[in-house]
């Protein structure tokens, strides 16, 4: 077997793995350690990692000082799922359409989608911001949707793409020689065979639907009703006296979700995330 | 018959239809419209007038240069250092230590959270009075006193950088790591019945094959990062005195806070410019991958 490591080197090994993943996890640890801190210890010098009085109190009261809590985190879940459904439906058709099917301009057709992920949404929010306007969109969900399944579905209809070229073609092809119409084949043969590449494009696109969920919906919105966690934390700041402890707890549990679906989906997200890393 | 795939065929036409109609609406069409936008003086006020390349003039003549400056700064750092970041740590998730399979999960959060929540708890942490680094830099006698991190120009600027990585990082080191397990043991193998050393190993067969890996997420990295809105806009709007604001962060203020659509659009025409100069270098570097493999 090939050479194993020496003692030294499993030391330094673990030692870079701590140094590395201390850099990615302090936040959150400092997030918790804060949102269970009272008020008038975390305004306290010096600084101490852990105070007395430690509790979780202020999971409890910002229900009450943000009266709006619950929503603003229902209102995620809910665009982040429209977006999911909507851009599944745009990019099952396509990524089959790419697959499978031979017409003019495909491959043009294909690099202008992919080019769409090179365009952040900042770039376009003029115009956007009128056409939401002039279509009465503004403050509506819609205006958070719409623009959030246009950016999440270029890298949907390219996972889906690739997975679905992998399908060998015979399936299909007998079911269209047995007379099957080419929808009743996409809808019954189609996606029952490629549900694991679908499932994976609608994780990785619930989880980039939560995770933007600032820009548009902070510019497109006045209304508090219809704001995303993001947005309504950010309201938090516009205070005298900013509730640390408050908005580090609200942070947490509005972060549970996609941490929770990360923890058990780890492996497919992964695998669409990366795909593209490795050659097939 | 007709095949179920082949020409000639509107069939495939119809199935893009959802997501053409969807793009083109809220991505192509604003693309359009920004540049049409760009040449005129639109504004709050009803009517708008052809105005030529006067908004263009117009944002050469203040302080646009040194915007579009500070943006490749700001990128060329924080692109740098991820790629540098990601790479070791790839290369230390890589390594067959107990235990590797947890830490590998433990990588993704700040990716996988939503970015404006992670930006929220930087923004405390580089509180100068009560913050966390300021607080464990001063224990250890690194600065004398409470030190604003948002405060100053300097600061401010580094502060978005380090914050940039942190949410960039995890996305480098997975990618990476996928590209370095797709390696064959064998060729490790091989190397070290030759007596070939580790770190030798890592120059000479590691890192050749993830060459291509490296320089598309470098390329894909650089994009996201030119892009990036929210870090900076919640930590600091763009301030103190303009230190922290990118084009991006430019256009959005004198577009949406100014409602100088015209001159706002100028502005994001220019940043359309250089990304799609970004994406042709990505697509060409794709093809010579692709014909690479193609003639092994």
């Amino acid at each position: 077997m090939i050479n194993k490591y020496s003692r030294l080197e499993m030391v330094g090994i673990y030692l870079g793995i701590g140094v590395f993943l201390t850099f990615i996890l302090a936040p959150f640890l400092e997030a918790f350690l804060v949102s269970l801190r009272p008020l008038n210890q975390i305004n306290s010098v010096p600084y101490k990692i852990f105070t007395e009085n430690m509790s979780f109190d202020a999971y409890f009261s910002m229900w009450h000082n943000v009266p709006k809590l619950w929503l603003y985190m229902w209102n995620s879940f809910f665009v982040a799922t429209c977006v999911t459904l909507l851009a599944l439906f745009a990019v099952i058709p396509s990524a089959w359409a790419f697959a499978r099917f031979e017409f003019k301009g495909r491959d043009a057709l294909l690099g202008a989608f992919l080019a769409i992920n090179m365009v952040g949404g900042a770039v376009l929010i003029i115009p956007l911001f009128k056409l939401m306007k002039n279509v009465g969109l503004l403050n509506t969900y819609w205006s958070m949707i719409l623009p959030g399944a246009a950016f999440l579905i270029p890298t949907g209809i390219w996972l889906l793409r690739s997975y679905l070229m992998k399908i060998p073609r015979e399936l299909e092809e007998a079911a269209w020689v047995d007379g099957a119409s080419r929808l009743y084949i996409l809808r019954r043969v189609i996606m029952p065979i490629a549900m694991p590449g679908i499932v994976v494009v609608a994780i990785a696109t619930f989880i980039g639907a939560y995770a933007q969920q600032f820009l548009f919906a902070l510019t497109f919105n006045s209304s508090s009703d219809l704001y995303p966690l993001p947005v309504g934390i950010n309201q938090f700041f516009g205070r005298q006296q900013v509730v640390w402890n408050e908005v580090m707890a609200a942070s947490l549990v509005g972060i549970l979700p996609v941490l929770a679906i990360y923890i058990f989906l780890q492996r497919y997200i992964i695998a669409g995330l990366t795909a593209g890393a490795v050659k097939e | 018959m007709q095949s179920l795939g082949g020409r000639p065929n509107i069939f495939p036409y119809l199935l893009l239809l959802p997501a053409l109609i969807i793009t083109l609406v809220i991505v192509a069409w604003p693309l359009v419209e920004t540049v049409r936008l760009s040449f005129t003086d639109a504004a709050l006020k009803p009517t708008e007038n052809f105005v030529g390349f006067a908004n263009y003039e117009k944002i050469f003549s203040k302080k646009f240069p040194e915007v579009i400056g500070r943006t490749f700064y700001w990128m060329a750092i924080s692109v740098s250092l991820k790629m540098i970041v990601g790479t070791m740590g790839a290369m230390l998730l890589n390594s067959r230590v107990p235990g590797r399979d947890f830490f590998r999960v433990l990588v993704m959060p700040p990716w996988i959270v939503p970015i404006a929540i992670g930006v929220f708890i930087w923004a405390w942490m580089y509180n100068g009075q009560f913050g966390m680094i300021s607080g464990v830099a001063q224990y250890l006698h690194i600065i004398a006193g409470p030190y604003e991190f948002l405060g100053d120009r300097t600061g401010a600027f580094y502060s978005t950088i380090v914050t940039d990585i942190w949410i960039g990082t995890p996305m480098v080191t997975i990618y990476l790591l996928a590209a370095m397990q797709s390696i064959s043991p064998d060729l490790h193998e091989a190397a070290w019945v030759d007596g070939a050393g580790r770190m030798y190993r890592f120059r000479r067969i590691t890192l050749p094959l993830i060459l291509p890996a490296i320089a598309t997420m470098g390329l894909l990295s650089a994009i996201w990062t030119f892009n990036s809105f929210d870090i900076i806009w919640i930590l600091t709007k763009g301030g103190p005195r303009d230190a922290t604001t990118t084009m991006i962060i430019d256009t959005y203020k004198t577009a949406i806070s100014r409602n100088k659509y015209g001159e706002g659009a100028a502005r994001a025409v220019m940043i359309v410019i250089f990304l799609s100069s970004f994406a042709g270098f990505y697509f060409f570097m794709l093809k010579q991958f692709a014909k690479r493999s193609l003639a092994k």
